[in-house]
């Protein structure tokens, strides 16, 4: 499933007056609904791996021209994101069904771990780099990511 | 057929193997640096994955990111394009060992050619005719290497066994000058390869570069795409390629066609290769085998009429050839100019956005090319920011379509070779043809 075009729709969908978008593809299909009473919304869960998006010149779609997930952290934040140093699967758990690192609004102090990238069946502890509290936690667990893709917030 | 290719490349090769993919219906995954977001393919590759920083080291050469992409995206093979890491038979190892298909040879096949003095030794017993040389890694005892070198007569060159490409190379005139370019060789070798291993060949004065383009599937059938010339070359490095090679002796050219579609067989080659060879006085001396898709590869499909980048995914999806030897016909001449980011004159890198970017057309105008209006040319990596070429019923008519197409050319923001382009395309000897590799230095004055 490729998050990159997730987080296009998902970008779309709050830039515009629309409530929820559903896309299908052959047998595939993904749908994000904002949440009802308008506030922070998060996308359903998305139950199929999403196809291929037509592709679109350089020119003309505006999605092309939203911003990279890597770039920015979506809505702006207070703190300071922390960065995924190598491509990998994000995990929120030290290990499948365990409790999870950090929740929004833990505490945590520098160093401490906050979640883990998996690449090539090893795991790595990605740590606080400055003592906070979570802010967001801006990927779901078992997603992938990219070099320099905005994991957690700090503040 | 593959359902989805990882480009583990940049710049027009990505966008040339992106194309190929959307042909025939393969899902594209495009891995980019932090520098180059912006590329052409990348904004129409299926998915993109960022795999590191700037640097090449730390992304396009950067092995477990590469697979690491290629596992979060679900991909079914690699390509690698050329230069980084596609004669690294590590990778390809490691490619193979991870479950994804390596678009290219074995990891051994590449191992044999990546090391020059092995690549020799199975091209002479398949056949294929050598340079005059040590027939071997050259030894400790000066009795013998001296004794070699009156052998083989002089001038000789030194050759790193692990380098290739114009790197880790000695000329020797004299034999007082032998044994320490032997030594200084050794170290340089070591020092840029890891490897001193060295041999020693005939010094050919006057050559002029001539290679051949084969496709293999790897299940015993291989055919050639007959050759190109690319004697024009600075540093080592092609600045401007035709097909096919004007004026060869045409027994020896045939002869070494076939002996090069003979060796694939017998090594068990898959995919894409070129022979490179050196051309003196109607004689062909194997130099080098390119294990990979190689920049010039347009200007032989250009004349024969092959996707090269369509038949390496066909082979990599365990699929024949598209042709056999006996349909392949050379149809009229093909030119191709390498534009790089430079100064014309002094050859200084000119990285920098391109405000300005309009490229020819027109019956037989190709331009291969990944840049738009807009982009900008990172410092990082090489020049190379696009391949004009022609191709013409014959050869004047496609020299005359060149020159016609570079002045259409328009490169604003930043300088391009372009003109040196024009001028060669213009040269006397140049359009007589066969002028040998030394000579654009010499025409430059360097």
């Amino acid at each position: 499933m490729d998050i990159r075009k997730v987080k296009k729709l998902i970008e779309l969908l709050e830039e515009s007056n629309i409530s929820e978008i559903e896309i299908q593809e052959g047998e595939e299909s993904v749908r994000i609904s904002r949440h009802p009473n308008g506030g922070a919304w998060q996308p359903a869960p998305v139950a199929q791996p999403w196809a291929t998006a037509p592709a679109q010149a350089p020119a003309s779609a505006p999605a092309a021209a939203a911003a990279e997930p890597a770039v920015e952290a979506g809505p702006s934040y207070q703190g300071n994101a922390i960065l995924s140093p190598m491509v990998g699967t994000f995990y929120r758990s030290p290990a499948p069904g365990a409790k999870t690192f950090v929740e929004i609004g833990s505490t945590v102090k520098k160093g401490d771990t906050v979640c883990i990238v998996e690449a090539m069946k090893m795991m790595n502890q990605i740590e606080a780099d400055r003592d906070g509290v979570i802010e967001a936690v801006l990927v779901e667990d078992g997603e992938p990511v990219e070099f320099d893709q905005p994991l957690v917030v700090i503040s | 057929m593959l359902d989805k290719v990882l480009i583990a490349n940049r710049g027009e090769i990505a966008l040339r193997i992106l194309r190929a993919c959307k042909e025939l219906g393969i899902k594209t995954v495009a891995v980019h640096s932090t520098a180059d977001r912006e590329l052409m393919h990348v904004r129409l590759a299926d998915e993109a994955v960022c795999i590191g920083p700037a640097s090449s080291g730390q992304s396009y050469l950067n092995i477990p990111s590469l697979i690491s992409a290629a596992e979060v995206t679900d991909a079914s093979a690699i390509h690698p394009g050329y230069g980084f890491l596609s004669e690294n038979a590590d990778f390809a190892e490691q490619v193979e060992r991870s479950g994804f298909t390596f678009i290219g040879p074995r990891a051994e096949t590449i191992r044999l050619m990546g090391d020059k003095v092995s690549a020799i030794e199975a091209m002479k017993k398949a056949g294929v005719p050598t340079v005059p040389g040590s027939d071997g890694p050259l030894g400790d005892d000066e009795g013998e290497l001296l004794a070699t070198a009156r052998r083989i007569g002089y001038p000789v060159i030194i050759k790193a066994a692990a380098g290739g490409g114009g790197r880790g190379m000695r000329v020797v005139h004299t034999e007082g000058h032998l044994l320490s370019a032997i030594t200084v060789t050794r170290t340089e070798a070591h020092s840029a390869f890891g490897d001193g291993t060295v041999y020693m060949e005939k010094f050919l004065e006057k050559p002029r570069h001539v290679e051949v383009q084969v496709l293999a599937d790897g299940k015993g059938n291989a055919i050639h795409l007959y050759d190109r010339d690319c004697s024009l070359q600075r540093r080592h490095q092609k600045v401007l390629e035709e097909a096919p090679a004007p004026g060869l002796d045409p027994d020896a050219r045939a002869r070494v066609l076939e002996s090069c579609r003979e060796a694939c067989i017998t090594i068990g080659y898959r995919g894409a290769g070129t022979f490179e060879f050196l051309y003196e006085d109607g004689e062909f001396f194997f130099i080098e085998m390119n294990t990979r898709v190689q920049v010039e590869h347009p200007v032989t499909e250009m004349v024969t009429g092959v996707d090269i980048v369509r038949e390496q995914l066909r082979i990599a999806s365990g699929l024949p050839l598209s042709i056999s030897q006996e349909q392949v016909e050379l149809n009229g001449h093909a030119f191709e100019c390498r534009i790089n980011a430079e100064d014309a004159r002094t050859f200084m890198p000119s990285p920098g956005k391109v405000t300005l970017y309009h490229p020819p057309g027109g019956l037989g105008v190709r331009m291969d090319s990944h840049v738009y209006t807009g982009y900008t040319v990172p410092p990082h990596y090489d020049s190379l920011i696009g391949k004009l070429i022609t191709w013409g019923v014959d050869r004047e008519t496609a020299l005359t379509r060149m020159r016609n197409a570079l002045d259409e050319l328009l490169v604003e923001g930043i300088k391009t070779n372009t003109e040196l382009h024009k001028d060669l395309v213009r040269d006397g000897y140049f359009q007589q043809g066969g002028v040998n590799i030394h000579y654009l230095e010499k025409k430059l004055g360097l």
